[in-house]
């Protein structure tokens, strides 16, 4: 028994030194991880079924994430080893992608994997932080900018090569948003989640459970069971600060 | 003893000799190797913005030749280095490595505070572009790093303690610890570039 007690101390005492130099990460408890609880609970949801649409349309994983501290991290330090633990994108694919806001540090990051480096270059990344995001941010519209980040994320890793090379443009055009940014991924959400169902399993998909959590019809298939998966990441991407 | 007896003895013995680890060696040897080759695959990487960038500065300022002049001799050098295949466990080639790719850090840096000086350029799509592939490969260069020294340190460690220092002794005489990089002040967070934005 003493031994065993012994035994137990000496693992425990191998073990704490080195986990308390780690950084702590928040737990993935959705799509959307607001630690720093900015986001309003209706963006949330939309942000939630935007990226579960894009992951079933793409299998590229998107996870929106807001910290409450960077923990005397640089943001790209952060950003790249919570998309390792989190294992966003797929095991062979690495194609998971990050927003990261950090109101605190008033950083912000896109960290894209390894296997979307060539969607979503560091270029375009940049691009897209400094024109759709920072903006927002700059007037306090988180809601706003990760919206806008969303939106045009989504867009670029569906294929859309006109937003791609608008946001190249670096500093010939301004920010030029429309409202038509929110159309069609919209259009992308109402036909996964509510035309493809009726064909597929004849409308078992709505189960009648209503009074559930959040209660809107969004993101109510995704309560609680996301996981990554597996995807790695190699430090590319963007950051910006405002 | 039969055939099969014979067989038998040796499919056990091969897996007690996996279970306790007899493979952890090339495992963990053959992870140093792909973590080196994506330090060397990101420091190419930013070798080959180089020439872009020198010619996009070159437009907008021809006179800050000296300058010019540093990154590309300090790209010529880096690239023209003979990496020997044992520069994993060959500290003087490994220092040399280090010392020349650190020399394009600093030129590479001093080139862009010069072009802070510039509001033309600052402005230019593609200096813009090139600015932007460039801090991302510095991280990903600071990302590699830190994989490979992760990745040498664990491999060390199965060499220099028990177990893996006997089943080294017995199955691989030959491998040999690592050298590791010396990560200068400051590494972990890769050299940023402001342009007041």
């Amino acid at each position: 028994m003493r031994a065993f007690a012994v035994a137990v101390f000496i693992v425990i005492a191998g073990i704490l030194p080195a986990g308390a130099a780690e950084i702590a990460f928040p737990a993935l408890s959705g799509r959307v991880v607001d630690q720093a609880n900015i986001l309003s609970s209706q963006t949330k949801q939309n942000l939630t079924a935007t990226l579960e649409g894009l992951e079933k349309a793409t299998t590229n994983q998107m996870v929106v994430v807001t910290l409450a501290s960077l923990q005397g991290q640089a943001i790209e330090d952060y950003g790249y080893q919570l998309g390792r633990t989190w294992g966003i994108g797929r095991a062979g694919k690495n194609n998971g992608v990050l927003l990261i806001v950090a109101p605190k540090e008033r950083s912000v990051r896109i960290e894209v994997g390894y296997g979307l480096e060539g969607t979503i270059t560091d270029a375009l990344a940049r691009g897209l932080i400094e024109q759709e995001i920072l903006p927002r941010f700059r007037d306090n519209d988180y809601d706003g900018g990760v919206r806008a980040g969303v939106t045009t994320l989504t867009q670029i890793l569906m294929g859309d090569a006109k937003t791609a090379s608008r946001l190249t443009e670096v500093g010939t055009r301004k920010v030029a948003p429309t409202d038509g940014n929110w159309t069609w991924p919209l259009i992308l959400f109402i036909v996964m989640f509510f035309v493809l169902p009726r064909f597929i399993g004849g409308g078992g998909f709505r189960g009648r459970r209503l009074g559930g959590i959040g209660g809107g019809g969004f993101g109510r298939s995704s309560g609680g069971g996301f996981r990554g998966g597996g995807g790695s990441f190699g430090g590319g991407g963007a950051s910006g600060r405002w | 003893m039969s055939r099969i007896t014979k067989f038998l003895a040796v499919a056990v013995t091969g897996l007690l000799l996996a279970a306790c680890g007899v493979n952890e060696v090339p495992k963990l040897d053959e992870e140093v190797n792909a973590a080196w080759s994506q330090v060397e695959n990101q420091y190419q990487r930013r070798a080959d913005l180089i020439p872009n960038l020198v010619e996009t500065v070159k437009g907008y300022a021809a006179q800050e030749r000296e300058t010019l002049t540093a990154v590309v001799e300090a790209r010529a050098q880096a690239t023209q280095m003979k990496i020997p295949a044992d520069i994993l466990s060959n500290r003087a080639a490994l220092d040399q490595f280090e010392k020349l790719q650190a020399s394009m850090t600093s030129a590479l840096s001093r080139l862009l505070v010069v072009s802070e000086r510039y509001p033309e350029l600052k402005s230019n799509q593609s200096f813009l572009s090139l600015q932007s592939q460039l801090e991302g490969t510095e991280n990903r260069i600071a990302v590699a790093r830190r994989d490979y020294i992760e990745a040498v340190r664990k491999y060390n460690t199965e060499l220099r303690t028990i177990p893996g220092r006997w089943i080294a002794a017995i199955f691989y005489p030959d491998a040999k610890v690592k050298e590791n990089l010396r990560a200068p002040e400051g590494s972990s967070t890769p050299p940023r570039v402001n342009f007041g934005k």
